[in-house]
């Protein structure tokens, strides 16, 4: 992974300094809150319903064990001994007292870290396929190329103070893990047929009350131009987006106004002034970069292991979570091991602080010390020798880590919804809860198959719930709390916004209307190999609709 | 209103008129795009530099062939989160080349004083009492370790041969 140098050592040091300095102005009444408001939400500090929030960045979602153990450190001297990871791949602490900012910002900055710009009209942290580097259908590492966004977006002077907040994520394999298509900028890392590498460009897709997929403005953009076509789509958007209106702010509204033609033509006038300028990346730079992201040293091992598979036979327990939380990797003898922070019953995507000494631990122990955030609010070891997975089973297990269930039912994405955000209209974490133990039998989870809920306390749509294959949106009558069906939604390649299936539902029927769509399904399907989303997309809502709706008449 | 110019404050040289005023008979005088662009001609004729005031919205395709000429364009910030100026400030420093005073006014504060100044400003119209405070005070906290090339390459410096690193002078 990326290592800092001196450079990037004083960076974080001065912007603390900065910080610290803004915070003292605070506390001292110089600043009221509303002028220190935007300072704080650049450097990721949020006032919550109850306190303040720290958000803090992990770019593109990998840690090395040092960091996972102070931020479990930080967890337990700061908060309330827990942590939430957020759909960005960053960490999130909601009990933070504002005093202590500066001194938490310090201990991150000694283990490579910071908030800068995880919140804020500006490039925030760029997010990537969590499994970067270890996946088997990878293209190209698309590490490098975020990291060097990463660095150039950082305290960017021109576009800090953007009409509305930016996101970047980058891929770099044909099935997409990290939802490039919802993004302002979803970049995928390719080969042409000279054996080249280059992006595909996808701008303006984004969720919130307007929800819209990202067009494809370049199909094969080549490597040298990544920086440049950046800043040129950047430049367009900080000149021409709307700034009357933040819920017409985002760069979906200005492409979808100005046209995809005169957007695109925009952008590539500005393009053609940047390209082969000062931003062009050098091949050593790229280099450079991309040593540090250098395959570990894997051992040369058979593709099958002995042990795993005796383990797959004779414990039903490992065999369930090793279909289900066990990816195939580049290397043979190794796979991806995906850790669930979705338990029965428990808000998704919070760790304890010793469940992340124990990720922390495992791997140092065994995963050549990486660890990644997913969007899906999971954490993965990226690379475990198939021999060792049996035991990497049993001490998740021990941690109550070991929740076979990714990619199922209860694999939920929320938002924190009205529980701890001041945005929120509806609460969605007990929603998730009271869903996971709906569905708490593995065996009628593993029947049921692929199936992704996500679930918004709001219309800002933190929970992703567009793209949830079926989606679930909290909003807020007459002091009640209600919640809407979305079915059909996906936020990988084959990108789709789910359609409203009708009237919503009270907070007390939603878990019978999920469990309805999802008998319905089971009913209809023509085998368990088609999931959920594939018999949606062949039978449409009509079914779905009948089924929730028509006993009420 | 104090002037911040050059790393300190200086005493304004340039008369801007209020509204349809008269033009001063003599001296540098700055007026808004739409006047400049009403009365090209005669201020063309004046004996003395020319300025144009733009405010966030504005385009720089009319007053392009004037830069060479100009003394002085003042990008106006209506409230400090609208961040049009600093693309502006670029295209006009980066892509036309133009070499006058860039001077920020309007909501200009102490905690975007680096950004403008990277962005390509060289002069700051202050009229905030902390933000002027703090400037002559020497007191204004900001990273000076930049991960972009923007458009102060004149005074920033390349710490090692990485092609895109640059470091800025003290602000205090």
């Amino acid at each position: 992974m990326y290592r800092y140098d001196e450079f990037d050592r004083t960076f974080v040091q001065e912007r603390v300094a900065e910080f610290r300095d803004q915070v003292a102005r605070r506390l001292s009444g110089e600043l009221t809150e509303d002028q220190f408001k935007p300072l704080r939400l650049m450097n990721g500090v949020y006032l919550q319903l109850h306190a303040y929030m720290l958000r803090i960045a992990i770019p593109y979602g990998t840690l090395s064990s040092r960091q996972l153990r102070l931020l479990a450190s930080i967890a337990r001297d700061h908060d309330k001994g827990y942590g939430h990871f957020t759909t960005r791949q960053n960490l999130q602490f909601n009990w933070i007292a504002l005093k202590d900012v500066p001194d938490i910002l310090d201990k991150l900055a000694g283990v490579e870290m910071h908030a800068i710009q995880t919140s804020g009209n500006c490039i925030r942290n760029v997010t990537a396929d969590h499994f970067a580097g270890a996946a088997a259908d990878e293209a190209a590492d698309p590490r490098p190329y975020a990291e060097i966004l990463r660095q150039w977006s950082s305290l960017h002077p021109e576009f800090t103070f953007l009409p509305r907040k930016f996101k970047l994520a980058v891929i770099g394999a044909p099935n997409d893990r990290a939802a490039i298509q919802t993004h302002d900028i979803g970049l995928q890392v390719k080969r042409d047929e000279t054996g080249s590498l280059g992006f595909a460009v996808y701008v303006g897709g984004g969720q919130g009350r307007t929800p819209m997929v990202a067009r494809k403005l370049r199909d094969f953009l080549p490597e040298a131009d990544l920086l440049a076509y950046c800043e040129a789509v950047l430049r367009v958007y900080n000149l021409e987006g709307r700034r009357d209106n933040k819920y017409k702010a985002r760069i979906k509204i200005l492409v979808h106004e100005t046209g995809e033609a005169a957007f695109t033509e925009a952008v590539d006038a500005e393009f053609a002034a940047l390209k082969g300028k000062a931003l062009t990346l050098p091949a050593d730079e790229v280099d450079r970069i991309g040593a540090y992201f250098a395959s570990p040293a894997f051992a040369s091992l058979p593709a099958q292991s002995d042990l795993y598979e005796r383990a797959v036979k004779t414990d039903p327990a490992f065999a369930r979570f090793a279909s289900r939380n066990v990816h195939p990797h580049k290397i043979p003898g190794y796979g991806i091991v995906t850790i669930s922070l979705k338990p029965t019953g428990q808000p998704p995507g919070d760790a304890t602080a010793t469940q992340m000494e124990a990720v922390a631990d495992l791997a140092a122990h065994y995963g050549f010390d990486e660890i990644r955030v997913s969007h899906e609010q999971n954490l993965v070891l990226p690379h475990v020798r198939l021999d060792d997975i049996p035991a990497v089973f049993e001490a998740l297990r021990a941690a109550g880590l070991a929740t076979p269930n990714a990619g199922l039912v209860t694999d939920i994405i929320s938002c924190p919804g009205l529980d701890y955000c001041s945005l929120a209209t509806a609460r969605s974490i007990p929603i998730a809860e009271r869903l996971s133990e709906r569905f708490a039998d593995l065996d009628r989870q593993h029947a049921i198959g692929e199936l992704k809920i996500k679930i918004s306390g709001c219309i800002n749509a933190c929970g992703h719930h567009h793209v949830g294959h079926i989606g679930i949106l909290g909003l807020e009558r007459k002091g009640e709390e209600f919640y809407q069906i979305t079915l059909g939604g996906s936020g990988d390649q084959i990108c789709t916004i789910g359609e409203i299936v009708g009237r919503g539902f009270s907070s007390g029927e939603i878990v019978d209307a999920v469990e309805t769509v999802i008998d319905t399904y089971l009913g209809l399907r023509t085998s368990p190999q088609e999931t959920f989303l594939a018999a949606y997309r062949r039978v449409g809502e009509a079914p779905f609709r009948e089924a929730l709706y028509a006993a009420a008449g | 209103m104090p002037l911040f110019r050059n790393g300190r404050f200086e005493d304004d040289d340039w008369q801007i008129p209020a509204g349809d005023a008269p033009l001063p008979a003599s001296g540098k005088v700055a007026v808004p795009k739409a006047r400049f662009l009403a009365e090209r001609e005669a201020l063309r004729g004046r004996n003395a530099p020319v300025g144009v005031l733009l405010t966030a919205g504005d385009t720089l395709d009319d007053i392009v062939p004037d830069l060479p000429r100009l003394g002085l364009v003042v990008i106006s910030f209506p409230k400090y989160a609208d961040g049009r100026p600093y693309s502006l400030a670029r295209l006009l420093r980066d892509r036309h080349g133009y070499v006058g005073e860039l001077r920020a006014s309007g909501d200009v504060l102490r905690d975007q004083v680096a950004l403008m100044l990277r962005a390509g400003f060289d002069a700051l119209d202050v009229t905030h009492a902390g933000t002027v405070a703090a400037l002559r005070e020497k007191r204004i906290v900001a990273v000076r370790h930049h991960y972009q090339p923007a458009s102060a390459e004149a005074s920033e410096t390349r710490p090692d041969p990485r092609p895109w690193r640059r470091v800025s002078a003290a602000l205090s």
